[in-house]
Formats: structure tokens, sequence, C-alpha cells
């Protein structure tokens, strides 16, 4: 049964990592700009592959 | 989406669409402005190319077709000179070293993919930003560079040529500390939904062991977790609801805050004593769950809308630097450093800063801003002029005779009523405050009823039965209605093109009972009018002759009249001269024009019946009246009729009253009319319905009704655009939505109903937790059931009933993509 004790402490840390990524995510205001993040993943890599064509 | 609504119009004008601009879409009158094969519509867009192609940036052109702003404006050299003012730049400066510098822009011109993606490679343009990085939902471009290599000047320039002009303004110097939003309560949400889950995961064993328990040993360990969790959530995340309380009181009044705190302390202290004493497991998990759910309320009740600012005062509408002339030549001083008697000079669409007198140059001013008055004013020189009218045509040079905080408009910002928070006030008269504190004394009664009657039957009862009731009695149910179905409307008016400065409006929105509606620019549309003719009908070589005869004219009705002419070939004409305020008269081939007012044309009063004319066109012996009506929005009759059915009417003019006829039938008879108002006159307007005890909703649109609907219990600007200048309102609408504004009124309005009937279902809950409490009968378990329940019904019941309602009115409640 003492099994038990761990599990508990260990399933309150595993949820304590969570709140921590979540504050992580407020604090550094990646809730700031919703649609900038979702169109700037689109052109992410359009520079790098001009620069490839040129190469070759 | 991305595609502007100004271009398609354009093209929907022009009906064929023959080539287009690479650049920006707009169609090229020319194909000889080219690069590459590629056609342009002005050199600005041929510029902007030819930098971005330089620089290996074409791709911008592939992201998106026609990206590009149209109608370039080339902006005078000299225009950002100020930013080389080391004192005026660190205003902008979000940080510096000394070299390497952050400089946070607001670019309106911002509009989609390719326009961040252009912006974000500025290093490629510029060796030496270091980091640029757009902010597409404000339109803010932070930029990081070395001052050393690059000057704010030169990268303010830079966005210029590009299209992405940025608006610098005097707010911007004073405003840094406003903006930045509030993350406390995410955080204290993040929390307090931690806190909740593991103590309900928690107490479960202990509900669920049945008659044999969990033994000792796991429920001292589940017992105490629970208190060490519940901590934080109650010194922290409920912190809110205790000064919230603890304010209300000290102002001896009973907010709703205050039932919630005395309802979550005894919660608390009661768990305490019965996990200290073994008596029990407390309530631990209600209390969190019921901070958890007033938070989440509180959230969704207070989303802002980080893209719209309601707060906006004249300082917005002001450049941040001016040039003074001085004895040594021509220096930028910032308005702030400003002083009477200095000589300022502006350039064409500079704005004048402070009431000033004309010492030398053509001064035509615009005080659309100031008036709503749409024609631009002749000042002479040595007369006044005021703060916030922008000149018109080329430079003006004057001599500064006021500060400018005591100027004219600027003046109006020291009206009372600007003192006056409007927030706050709504808040402390609001209903929720007022249904609770009855619901207080009602509890409170309750509970000493049922002290004397324990106190006779089983003493030791009064403690438990007492606490009990109110932990189960906290008004959070209410607290939580009023909050989701706020949240709601929020939402749903916002996805309809309401946009409303926060919550305590929707109630104000319910009461009103008198709608004044300001006139250029709410009810016409900006600048355009409608061009009737009357008198001797032109011929089309006429019509040739009197647009050559206008063309180089500046006045507003001659550029109507060229508007409405259409694009002809012009005549040559001769000896062309214009009188100002009068008229212009020109020679062409034999016969003689002149355009202007009556007296000027010679046109003698029989046929001058009609007084509404503005304009007299003389061509030989032949004379054409031109009148100008303005362009009411299409949607404006409907509106007005529907809107007179529930409130009273009235309207409020800066214009003079030669349209009065058209606009009393279009108000019917009982609605006032009022014109020639300043924007002084229309707060004092506002200020005497009020006193008659009226209820007024103020619809406005620009810097002149910043008064009026600062008084006005609502006050709600007109927008072609929300992301573009509004003066502080409560409220803003969206104008192409203007069609169903008497809908959302409605909407907003419900909210009072929908509140009473989740209030209704939440006060059965009550009952029924109390009916447990008062016999002493409550355990945990009751109350951890009765808590999610009630919960669950209110959102599940007041998000329903608000978004019903909405249907019912036709409007939408899904948003196209937030």
């Amino acid at each position: 049964m003492s099994a038990l004790f761990v599990l508990v402490f260990v399933s309150i840390g595993i949820a304590g990592l969570f709140l921590m990524a979540f504050i992580w995510n407020v604090k550094n205001n990646q809730y700031e700009d919703k649609k900038g993040a979702a169109l700037r993943i689109l052109h992410d890599n359009e520079l790098l592959q001009e620069s490839n064509i040129n190469k070759s | 989406m991305f595609t502007t609504k100004d271009r398609n119009t354009y093209i929907f004008v022009q009906k064929v669409p023959e080539t287009l601009c690479y650049h920006c879409g707009v169609a090229c009158v020319t194909r000889n402005i080219a690069i590459d094969e590629k056609v342009f519509c002005c050199e600005g867009c041929k510029l902007v190319y030819e930098i971005v192609a330089e620089n290996g940036l074409c791709d911008y052109y592939k992201l998106q077709s026609h990206p590009g702003l149209s109608r370039i404006k080339s902006i005078r050299k000299e225009k950002y000179a100020y930013l080389d003012n080391e004192e005026i730049a660190r205003q902008l400066y979000k940080f510096t070293d000394g070299d390497r510098t952050i400089v946070t822009l607001y670019l309106p011109g911002v509009h989609c993919s390719s326009c961040m993606w252009l912006l974000e490679h500025l290093h490629k343009i510029n060796p030496y930003i270091t980091e640029s990085r757009l902010n597409f939902t404000t339109k803010e471009i932070t930029i990081h560079f070395t001052k050393s290599n690059v000057s704010l000047r030169e990268i303010v320039e830079l966005l210029a040529t590009l299209g992405y002009e940025p608006y610098i303004s005097l707010g911007d110097a004073d405003m840094k500390a406003v903006k930045g939003f509030d993350k406390q309560k995410i955080y204290k949400l993040g929390i307090a939904g931690f806190c909740f889950g593991n103590i309900m995961m928690m107490s479960f064993p202990e509900y669920l062991s049945g008659d044999t328990g969990i033994g000792m040993k796991y429920e001292h360990l589940f017992r105490y977790l629970n208190l060490v969790l519940a901590l934080p959530v109650f010194f922290y995340c409920g912190s809110e609801f205790f000064s919230a309380a603890w304010k209300g009181l000290k102002q001896k009044t009973l907010n709703i805050d205050a039932p919630i705190a005395l309802a979550v302390i005894i919660t608390f202290l009661r768990s305490v004593y019965e996990i200290a004493s073994g008596a029990g497991s407390g309530y631990l998990d209600s209390m969190s769950g019921i901070i958890f759910f007033m938070l989440v309320g509180r959230v969704v009740q207070e989303r802002t809308y980080k893209f719209i600012s309601f707060n906006r005062d004249y300082k917005s509408y002001f450049p941040i630097a001016v040039n003074v002339v001085t004895s040594e030549g021509v220096e930028n001083k910032m308005l702030s450093d400003l002083r009477e008697k200095d000589v300022v000079r502006l350039h064409n669409d500079e704005i004048i800063p402070a009431d000033a007198i004309v010492v030398e140059g053509n001064a035509t001013i615009d005080y659309s801003f100031v008036t709503g008055e749409s024609e631009p004013v002749r000042v002479l020189q040595g007369q006044q002029v005021y703060a916030g009218g922008r000149q018109t045509v080329g430079q003006l040079t004057i001599q500064i005779i006021k500060p400018v905080a005591g100027s004219y408009l600027t003046s109006l910002w020291n009206h009372y009523s600007f003192a006056n928070n409007k927030a706050e006030t709504n808040d402390r008269n609001s209903i929720v405050h007022l249904m609770s504190r009855y619901f207080t004394y009602v509890l409170l009664g309750l509970a000493l009823v049922t002290a004397v009657y324990w106190g006779f039957n089983d003493p030791s009862k009064i403690m438990t039965s007492v606490t009990a009731m109110l932990i189960v009695a906290c008004p959070c149910a209410l607290l939580l209605s009023v909050t989701f179905t706020n949240g709601t409307l929020l939402r749903l008016l916002s996805i309809n093109g309401l946009f409303l400065r926060d919550t305590t409006v929707l109630e104000q929105i319910g009461n009103i009972n008198h709608i004044v509606f300001d006139k250029t620019g709410t009810i016409t549309q900006g600048s355009e009018s409608n061009v009737v003719c009357s008198g001797h009908q032109l011929t089309e070589e006429e019509k040739d002759i009197l647009y050559a005869a206008i063309l180089p004219s500046k006045h507003p009705y001659s550029k109507a009249l060229v508007k409405w002419l259409g694009y002809r070939q012009p005549v040559k004409v001769a000896e062309w001269a214009e009188a100002t305020g009068k008229g212009l008269e020109c020679t062409a081939g034999a016969l003689k024009v002149m355009v202007g007012s009556a007296a000027f044309t010679g046109v003698n009063n029989d046929i001058q019946a009609d007084e509404k004319t503005s304009v007299f066109v003389r061509i030989g012996n032949q004379v054409t009246s031109f009148r100008f009506l303005p362009v009411f929005r299409p949607e404006i009759p409907e509106v007005i009729t529907e809107l007179s059915h529930n409130a009273r009417l009235s309207l409020l003019s800066g214009d003079n009253d030669n349209q009065r006829p058209v606009l009393a039938g279009l108000f019917g008879s009982g609605s006032e009319l009022r014109f020639g108002q300043k924007p002084i006159d229309k707060l004092a307007y506002i200020e005497s319905l009020q006193k008659k005890g009226d209820k007024v909703m103020m619809i406005g649109d620009g810097l002149n009704d910043a008064g009026a609907l600062q008084q006005s219990n609502v006050g709600i600007t007109l927008a072609d655009d929300i992301n573009n200048f509004t003066p502080s309102c409560d409220a803003i609408l969206d104008s192409s939505k203007l069609k169903s504004f008497p809908d959302l009124l409605r909407l907003a309005g419900s909210g009072c109903n929908i509140i009473a009937a989740s209030f209704i279902i939440s006060l059965v809950y009550n009952f029924i937790g109390l009916f447990f409490a008062m016999q002493g009968l409550l355990q945990p378990i009751y109350a951890a059931i009765l808590m999610p329940c009630s919960t669950l019904s209110i959102v599940l019941v007041t998000s329903g009933m608000a978004n019903i309602s909405a249907l019912r009115k036709g409007l939408t409640v899904v948003s196209d993509g937030e």
C-alpha cells in the first residue's frame, strides 16, 4: 500500500510541471499574438529555399 | 480576408480590370512605369518593388499576389527629421544601452502574411537591424538595431518607403505604461485549476470508501495534502474577492464580493478546524472549485480587445514633435516643450498643435476633427487658427498663442465629465450589487433564525449549521451567472461588430431611452456627396470645359464636381484665376467660364430661388446650379426607424443647417435636430437631457464628439475601420455592421433577463443546500455534488440563452476564426 504514497506525490509533481509550463507560456507572451504565429509558420522556409535554388 | 476593401471597390468602379499593378493590385493608368516586365501604378510602388527585389526578398510577391498597399504617398524629405533629435527619439525607445536599441512602432498598413514576412526580414535590407518582430494582432513591430550604425529616422523612413508608414503620435510618448495586460489573473486561474483538480482527486477516496473508511494513514495524508494545496487557492487566487469586498466595505457598500468573501473565509476556517481536530475532511474541494469557476467567469468577462483602444484622447491625434522656427533656423521641438510665442512651420496635412495666429502662408484649415464641419476654412494672415485643425494646402507658418493643453480643443478634456471614471460609476450602480445586497441581508437573517432555533433545541449544532448555511448560500452562482452571461454577450456582440469596453456597458445599454446621433461621418458617409444638377443641362462639350476649369482648384466642391464629371479630356483654358472664397473664372475659346457663388457668377436672385444651391456655373450665358447632398449610409433610414420605436432620437451636427429638411424627414417630427454645434455644445446638450432623467446614448465618430461620448451614459463610436483612430468611448461599432445595430442593442439589453433566469436557477440550488444546512445535515459530499452541478447548469443556461436570443435575431454566433 505504501506505493500509493509515492504515486500520489509523483502525480502531483507531474501536474505541477504542467502548471509551471503554463505559467512559463503566459510569462513569455506566447498568447499575445495568436494570429501572427499562425501566419509566420507558413513562410518560415521561403528564404532558405531561394538560397538553395541560387546555389544549384 | 486578406483583400482590402478599397481595392475591390476600386476595381468594381472601373469595371475593366486592365493591367494591375504588380505591387498593390490597383489598375494601372499607364504601362510606362515598369521594370522587369512588371507594371506598376505609381512610382511609389515601383520603388518598393526595387527595394524588395534588390535585397532578394521577391518571395514577398509570391506569398500573396499584390500584397502591397495602394496609394503609396511619397513622404516629405524632412518629415521625420525630428527623430534625429535624440531627446524625442528616446521617448519612443523601449530599451537602449547607448548602442543596441529596441523600438516598437505601430504600423496601420499591415494587413496580410506577406506584410509580416517582409517586415520580419528587414535585416536583409539593412544589416544593422538585428531583429524585427511583428505582432500581427496589434500591428506593432518591434525592431532591434544598433544606434551607432542606423538611426531611428532611417528605420522609420525605410518603413515609410515600403508603404508601412508608422503612426507616431504624442500619445506614444506617454502611453507605454498603459499597455501590457493583466497576467496576474491568468496565473491565478492556472494555479486555482491545478489545486482544484488535485484536491478533488484526493477527496474522492474518502467520499467513495463507504462505511469502512480508507484507514487513518491515508485519511491523514489526503486531508493534509488538500490543506496544503488549498493554501495558495485561499491566499493567492482568492485575494481578488477579499480585496474587492474590502474596497466595498470601506465605501460602506455591500457589493457581491462581500458575501462571497465571507463564505470563502468561513469555508476555509471550518475546513482547517475539521482537519486539525480530525472531525472530517472539510469543504476544501468545494471552496477551490468555486474560486476556480469564479475566476474563469471573471477572465471570460474581462477579455479585452488588444487591437482596440478605448481610451484615446487628443494626444493620439497630435504629432509628437513640430518644426519650430527660431533665429538659428528650423529646429524640432517636442510638443510638450512648445511654449507660447513659438513660431511653428506646418506642412501639408499636418495638424495644428495649439491655438495660434497665422503668420504666413495660405491657410486652408480642415476642422473636421474638431467641429465635424467638412468644408475647409480659409484663414487670413493675423487671424486665429485652432488646435486640431489640419492644414490642407502647402506650407503654413503660425505663432502659438496658447499652450497645447490650454487650447480650444484640448480644453474639452479639462471638462469635469472627463474626471469621472465611467466604468467605476457604472459598476457601483449595477443591479448585480443591488441584488446581492438583499441576498446578503436575507441570508444573515436566516442564519440568525437558525442559530436561535438550535440555541433552544441543541446548542452543539449552532456552529455546524450556521457555518454550513453560510457556505452553501454563497452567491457564487449569482456571480457566475452574471460573469458568464456578460462574457457570452460580449463575445456575441464582438462577432457581430460591436465592441464594448467592458461589461458594465451592457447594463447601461439596457436602460437607454434617448439616442443622439452625430451627422457628419455617422449618418452620412465621410466626405462623399451626391451632386444634383439643375438649370441648364450641360452638353458634353461644356462638361469638358467645366472639367478643365475646375481641375486645378483644390476646393472640396471642385473636387466633388470633378468626381461627378468623371474622367474627361481637358480642353485648353486661359486666364484661369481663383478668387478665394468666391469662385474661379477662366476662358475656354470664346466662352467665359465662371464657377462660384451667386454673387460671383452674377446670377440674379430670381434664379437663386433654391437656397440649398451650393455652386453656380456660368458658361457663356448659360447658368447651371449644383447642389451637394450628403450621402447617407444606406442602412441609416431603416436603423433610425427601428430605433425610434424604443427611444427618442436627436441629431447634433457641427455643419450648417442647409440639410435640415432632409434630416427632419429622416428623423420624424418628434426628434430634435441641432446644427452648428461645437464640441462643448454637444456635451452640454447631452447633460441637459440627463438632467431631465433621460439615459442617453451618443453615437458619433470623431474627436469633435469626444465630449458628448464621454458625458453620455453610453458613447458609441462608429468606425469604418475598427483599428483606426477612434476617440475615447464605451463601445465601437464596425460601420459595415450598422444594419444589425438595433438587434445588437436588443441583444445587449436581453442580458438582464438572462441573468434573472439563471439567478432563479441558482436560488433553487441554494435552497436545496440550505434545506440540508439548516438541519445540520450538510455533508461535504453533498456540497461537492451541488457545486459543480449548479455551476455547470448556470454556464449552460446563460451561454445557451444568449446564443439562442442572438440566433433568433438573425445574428452570427460563430466567429470566423479569431
